[in-house]
């Protein structure tokens, strides 16, 4: 009785690690036949470790991408942004690691401040790459375009009402306006261009009068600032495109629209844009097929997957855009230097603590 | 000189057991030497206040509405009988299986403005506000409370299973009557039992992120994630931990205190199934409706609502790739469910056998893991792990050794959950009287022998419990799970939170759906297991 018992305690660990097993070997299958594919083109095998806080989704099928025609495999993992950038910290120089891909320009701000990247020393990607859109130092660069922009209810709004992010503040959007919650960096970016365009003061005065504009509490993500748009509980709000995107796929008839804001011709400022990018890691072992990684994603062919997968603009204007978001219209975008973002996010953050923007 | 080894042994072994914790406790405190003043006065100013306002009141509703939801449906289900008791004896811990933040998204998905239920109203019944305010006060404690009170419900249902009719019986020849003795002598009994299942409760409410943040309600764990993600100051993150750590140092501390000098044994043989209180057709109807209510809100409709958005996805989401992502969330969950009870059951034994100061700073350290925030403790963990594979390396080593490998994994789910695999075994240790041991002693039984030959028979429901309950946790963890698996591991927590956090609800439903069912299996068998000694 008693072996018995004990026979089957085993048992369950021996499920456990056979389950382990498969599911760590299905895996591998998949980086086998990207290898066997490579070998079969005549190129140089290697790997790379990308470390990603763009999920798995939008990575996946453009990195298969490049180990087909490079023959360089790539083993990534998935987490939040300062989670990768506290765990590159810490494994210090033996990271695995070779590459860190992230969104927002405060995050690659950020790793550039903590110390994590090296000069990633490329004419391709200085050539292909706004300056603006890179860092100044060379440390990471734009791969993805995110406008963040304004959206309105086509049934109670005209577009001839709108005009300016600072205009969303005016007596007449009193209880109209939908805002995601300010502990969304996407928010806390926006926020810290406003700051860099208008100063702190006039800043805050704007995000005080965005505020008191509120229809209901700030959600928790841009879709459901849509939602409610088109339900009735506002009529105006501020969200990335993308999100628009989707949501447009989904529910076609949906009376919601973009408006680009800041357009006019003395107004030199502009949409606000933002990035998801990447750099090479100070501790890579191999920065230069890291290297070749981020150019081949700054690259035409791989742009239009890079950035078409999720809906969002390419960095380099070469690419052509998918149809639906060309719907959308051309505009005008902030030349202010991203840069800026992670040098103002921790002001926006607490301006927004101030007038009390949840 | 034979005690005076098998002492030292065990001693060893309740260090060992806690010096990962105890690690990462320096961590967190070590922050305190580093001071961002500025950052902090701004804090001081203008989150903090209302964090700790909004963590306090959140705590004391969610342990309130977790005790009284869970306290009354383990009674009814245990000692009283009614329409429908069979089937909500193991369908009452199902909410459980539903990770916090899932509940949070199918509950709002369903029950706000926009949400599904609201809009069917509106649109097709004309319906206008006949709801009450999900993304409230009210809503952030309900969906907490609903994922939450399983945990009391199935440690206090152990309670009255192994408190024998006597205690009811003593109360009833007194004079008192069936709600009396209820209140004077079954509830006093069970209070370990409602206090561990509560402690349970505050640390994981506590820990929470993922729910809070569906509802937007700023708690201090909303000012750790803001300190770390978004002012970029990873040290007062940690010294908001700390104060995390201090709430529940003092909690578990006086919990330990009250009931020092208080005796929960039970003589053997007193156990047998009391007689069930039949309750009156009214009162039968009532305890239906309550537990019926519990289950439908709990279960029934953040089911529906996943159903109705996972089934329009099926095929972008039912690929091979998620059958991998089944197997890698149920196999992690059957390795750390085994490891992490057996290392409980023996702490749990080494805490009775060994008495002492250092013994009980041992077993508080080692149950500390569950209070804080996943991802602080995944960090904290991550700093001493590294050490070794940096040495490791000086010494020669390919690296990482360590790093990225399943025993890094395992390690921090057993310092993570050991709280919860700790109270059910602990708090049934208690029934077995001192007197057993040393009858045992006298005949020559001891050690490990007397765990597994004399103790393990009587606590066998609380270590089955412990393993349901590890097992669940585990399927839901997330934080932990993102940062340390291997390259090209998969779990469905982490797959809910790639989509999810994306906004993509819809097609994050299907693995939801799946933690679920998975959670479901060892569910089924406590059930089964359980009342094969104990009807219930």
């Amino acid at each position: 009785m008693k072996n018995y018992r004990l026979k089957r305690g085993y048992g369950v660990i021996n499920v456990a690690l056979f389950g382990l097993l498969v599911a760590g070997c299905s895996a591998d299958k998949d980086s086998i036949a990207a290898v066997s594919e490579a070998v079969a083109t005549d190129t140089v095998m290697d790997s790379i470790v990308v470390y990603s806080s763009r999920k798995e989704h939008l990575i996946q099928p453009v990195f298969a991408q490049f180990t087909e025609q490079t023959g360089i495999a790539v083993k990534y993992t998935t987490d939040k942004a300062g989670v990768l950038i506290e765990r590159i910290k810490t494994e210090g120089q033996n990271s695995p690691a070779d590459l860190l891909i992230t969104v927002d320009a405060g995050n690659l701000g950020y790793a550039a401040a903590e110390g994590i990247f090296q000069p990633m020393k490329s004419a391709v990607i200085n050539q292909n790459i706004a300056a603006h859109l890179r860092d100044d130092k060379d440390l990471w660069t734009g791969l993805s375009l995110r406008a963040r922009t304004i959206v309105y209810s086509t049934e109670r709004v005209r577009s001839s009402d709108l005009s300016t992010y600072q205009a969303i503040g005016q007596n007449q959007w009193q209880g109209r306006v939908c805002l995601r919650t300010s502990k969304k960096v996407y928010n806390q970016s926006l926020v810290a261009m406003l700051i860099a365009e208008l100063g702190e003061t006039k800043a805050e005065q704007t995000v005080a009068s965005w505020v008191a504009n509120l229809a209901i509490p700030p959600t928790s993500n841009d879709t459901k600032v849509m939602q409610a748009i088109a339900a009735g509980q506002c009529d105006i709000g501020i969200v990335n495109t993308y999100y628009f995107g989707r949501l447009q796929a989904q529910q076609p008839d949906l009376p919601l629209a973009l408006y680009w804001p800041n357009q006019a011709d003395d107004d030199n400022s502009g949409v606000h844009v933002n990035v998801s990018g990447g750099g090479i890691l100070k501790h890579s072992k191999n920065p230069d097929q890291a290297r070749r990684l981020l150019e081949w994603l700054a690259s035409e062919q791989a742009q239009g997957l890079f950035a078409g997968l999720n809906k969002e603009y390419p960095v380099i204007s070469s690419v052509a855009i998918d149809p639906q978001v060309i719907s959308w219209g051309d505009f005008k975008q902030s030349s202010l230097s991203l840069s800026r973002a992670f040098q103002l996010q921790p002001a926006a953050v607490k301006l927004m603590d101030r007038v009390g923007y949840q | 000189m034979i005690d005076f080894k098998r002492f030292s042994v065990w001693q060893f072994f309740l260090v060992i057991m806690s010096l990962p914790t105890a690690l990462a406790l320096v961590g967190v405190l070590t922050s305190w030497f580093n001071l961002d003043e500025a950052l902090l006065s701004h804090l001081f100013q203008y989150v903090l206040p209302s964090a700790l306002f909004n963590t306090v009141s959140l705590v004391i509703v969610v342990v309130m509405m977790t005790a009284l939801i869970g306290v009354t449906s383990a009674w009814l289900t245990t000692i009283c009988d009614f329409p429908g008791r069979r089937f909500f004896v193991w369908s009452l811990i199902l909410p459980m299986a539903i990770p916090g933040y899932v509940m949070a998204f199918a509950l709002v998905g369903a029950l706000e403005y926009t949400g599904s239920l609201q809009t069917y109203a509106r649109d097709s019944l004309g319906i206008l506000a006949i709801f009450p305010e999900i993304k409230s006060f009210f809503g952030v404690a309900l969906t907490l409370s609903l994922t939450l009170y399983p945990y009391t419900y199935l440690l206090v249902r152990n309670a009255f299973q192994t408190q024998g009719k006597r205690s009811l019986e003593v109360g009833q020849s007194l004079g008192l009557s069936a709600r009396q003795s209820f209140f004077r002598v079954s509830l006093p009994l069970a209070r370990p039992w409602i206090v561990g299942g509560s402690l349970l409760v505050i640390m994981e409410t506590l820990a929470d992120f993922g729910t809070v943040a569906v509802f937007n309600y700023d708690t201090l764990t909303s000012a750790i994630y803001k300190s770390w993600f978004s002012l970029f100051s990873f040290q007062s993150a940690l010294q908001i931990a700390s104060l995390l750590l201090m709430f529940v140092v003092v909690v578990s501390l006086l919990e330990r205190q009250s009931r020092a000098k208080q005796n929960f044994s039970y003589q053997r043989g007193e156990t047998e199934p009391s007689s069930r209180i039949v309750l009156s057709r009214v009162q039968g109807y009532l305890a239906c409706l309550f537990c019926g209510c519990i289950f439908s809100i709990g279960f029934i409709l953040p089911i529906g609502q996943l159903l109705a958005w996972a089934i329009p996805q099926l095929s972008l989401e039912l690929t091979d790739q998620f059958w991998r992502y089944v197997i890698g969330s149920l196999s992690l969950s059957l390795l750390a469910m085994t490891i992490i009870t057996g290392l409980a059951l023996l702490l749990a034994f080494a805490a009775r056998t060994e008495k002492g100061r250092l013994v009980n700073w041992a077993v508080r350290i080692s149950t500390l893991g569950y209070a804080l925030p996943g991802t602080v403790l995944a960090v904290g963990l991550l700093a001493p792990i590294a050490a070794i594979d940096h040495f490791l390396a000086d010494i020669g080593f390919a690296t990482p050794i360590l790093q990225g490998s399943i025993v890094v994994m395992l390690l921090a789910y057993s310092v993570r959950f050991m709280a919860v695999a700790f109270s059910p075994i602990e708090s049934n240790l208690l029934r077995v009287t001192p007197s057993i041991d040393s009858a045992s002693r006298s005949l020559a039984v001891s050690g490990l022998g007397m765990l597994r030959r004399v103790h393990f028979p009587i606590i066998r429901v609380g270590v089955l419990t412990a393993m349901v309950l590890v097992f669940v946790d585990v399927m839901k963890e997330l934080p932990i799970t993102l940062m340390t698996r291997p390259f090209g591991f998969n779990t469905l927590a982490v797959r809910i939170y790639e989509l999810s956090s994306e906004g993509l609800w819809q097609r994050a439903a299907l693995p939801a759906l799946a933690v679920v069912l998975v959670g479901l299996i060892p569910v089924i068998i406590l059930m089964l297991r359980a009342d094969k000694g104990q009807q219930s």
